[in-house]
């Protein structure tokens, strides 16, 4: 059983097809007593970064999270904001993130010559930088659908896990212990993003 | 170099898919989620959903026929046809659809779109417009499925809503619509040089080629197409189609 975390950030419901789409049992909460009992989490998002943690506060959840995460070392994926939320601060806010590693989010800043444009929006191929049961090796080169203006910068390069490029290469996911975290959207990628989520279900 | 986004869009009408030449004579082409199955195979990279008699009919989105689509679609879907409050909006991004499409509402002012993007974020609202030629040159944007003039200019309609919030623009050229002899790319280029948020290119669609030119010469981020992807050979039968990895993957934007 998944436990998708509800905090009035966007698209959970979409993760939750997906999941059923693998056959994999999952449930969408706010509560903090089912998040206790939760084997393994996804912390997904949309949105402002300040929004996000303060909704994580407000509701209670960050401190279980905290507990659930750090202390007893529950596997959690993050997605998107989910993922930023996880770092110690964001350019795009004043408030503190989880800081469950050590990575800051920052703002694209793309050559204003180069037509690329920020939102980083569409299909972009990733690279894996090292071996995780999250990623199997496939025949095609994994490509992700990603939506953000905001990159994860992580200040220890061992952390990241897979790169992608937006003018110049990002963490486009990381992986340190239990804690993972991917910029794009998995259950918008069709048949990579259901690899990636059925591996998150089935392997750790 | 990244990778323009290739978007069938699927037209409806009543429970039905249609397609249309010229925003006229809808010929139904199918069942939705059969479809939205159908793409999810193939690995599209994203769907644009357009309910296209919901605003003529003074209706609201069909709520559950969204639901039951996003709950099939495993790629980023758009949706739009008759959405013309801040809560139809979170109730169609909540059922799973990325982003909400908005035409008609956004004619007649652009409350609705600055509205949607402080909510859900500027990533969420499309602003879909519909041109026609004008006799003595230039553009005007049509409201109501193509059946209203407004007397508005494309560009300026298209700034005005970047400046109000939208994350993106739909451009959709009427004469070309069904076609398949290409996009106006003058259109395209007009409404991509003047925001700086990625431009959709929609109607004319008919091969490969179309598509680079409106990336290469029209600038859209993103290509739309309807009938190429759901008719086959000149008789027009009904077949659903996609593009391969290595064809999407040449529809490219080059840094200048």
């Amino acid at each position: 059983m998944i436990t998708i975390i509800d905090y009035g950030m966007g698209n959970s419901g979409s993760i939750k097809n997906m999941l059923r789409k693998l056959g994999v049992a999952s449930q969408i909460t706010s509560d903090p007593k089912v998040i206790e009992e939760a084997g393994k989490l996804i912390l997904p998002g949309v949105g402002a970064f300040d929004a996000g943690m303060a909704n994580l506060r407000e509701r209670g959840l960050a401190a279980v999270l905290d507990q659930r995460v750090k202390a007893d070392r529950v596997p959690i994926l993050g997605i998107c904001l989910g993922m930023q939320l996880m770092t110690r601060r964001s350019e795009e806010g004043g408030l503190p993130g989880l800081g469950w590693i050590d990575a800051e989010a920052r703002r694209f800043s793309v050559p204003p010559d180069s037509r690329l444009k920020v939102p980083h929006m569409g299909w972009t191929q990733v690279s894996a930088c090292k071996e995780s049961k999250l990623v199997t090796p496939a025949d095609e080169k994994l490509r992700y659908y990603f939506v953000h203006s905001y990159f994860v910068d992580c200040a220890d390069k061992v952390d990241v896990l897979l790169t992608a490029s937006h003018g110049y290469e990002f963490a486009a996911g990381f992986e340190c212990g239990n804690i993972m975290g991917v910029q794009f959207h998995p259950e918008k990628s069709h048949k990579f993003g259901m690899k990636l989520l059925q591996n998150f279900a089935l392997r750790y | 170099m990244t990778k323009a986004r290739v978007i069938p869009v699927l037209l409806l009408k009543g429970k039905g898919l249609v397609k249309t030449v010229k925003f006229k004579n809808p010929v139904y082409i199918g069942d939705p989620v059969n479809a939205i199955r159908i793409f999810n195979d193939k690995g599209a990279d994203e769907l644009m959903l357009l309910d296209i008699t919901a605003t003529c009919d003074g209706r609201e989105p069909n709520f559950r026929m969204i639901e039951e689509i996003a709950g099939e679609c495993f790629m980023p879907l758009g949706y739009g046809g008759g959405v013309r409050t801040v809560e139809q909006m979170g109730r169609i991004l909540r059922s799973g659809v990325e982003k909400v499409c908005i035409n008609s509402a956004a004619l007649a002012g652009l409350d609705l779109v600055r509205q949607g993007a402080r909510q859900f974020g500027s990533q969420a609202i499309v602003v879909s417009i519909d041109a026609k030629k004008k006799l003595f040159g230039g553009y005007e944007v049509y409201g109501r499925s193509g059946t209203k003039g407004t007397g508005k200019d494309p560009v300026s309609h298209a700034r005005a809503a970047v400046a109000a919030g939208a994350g993106e623009i739909l451009i959709n050229a009427i004469d070309r619509d069904g076609l398949g002899n290409g996009y106006d790319l003058n259109l395209v280029r007009s409404v991509a040089e003047a925001v700086d948020v990625p431009v959709i290119a929609c109607g004319g669609a008919g091969t490969i080629q179309h598509m680079q030119q409106a990336v290469t010469d029209g600038h859209a981020s993103a290509v739309a197409a309807g009938s190429m992807f759901v008719f086959h050979g000149k008789h027009r039968a009904v077949l659903i189609s996609y593009l391969s990895a290595e064809e999407t993957a040449s529809i490219s934007i080059v840094s200048a």
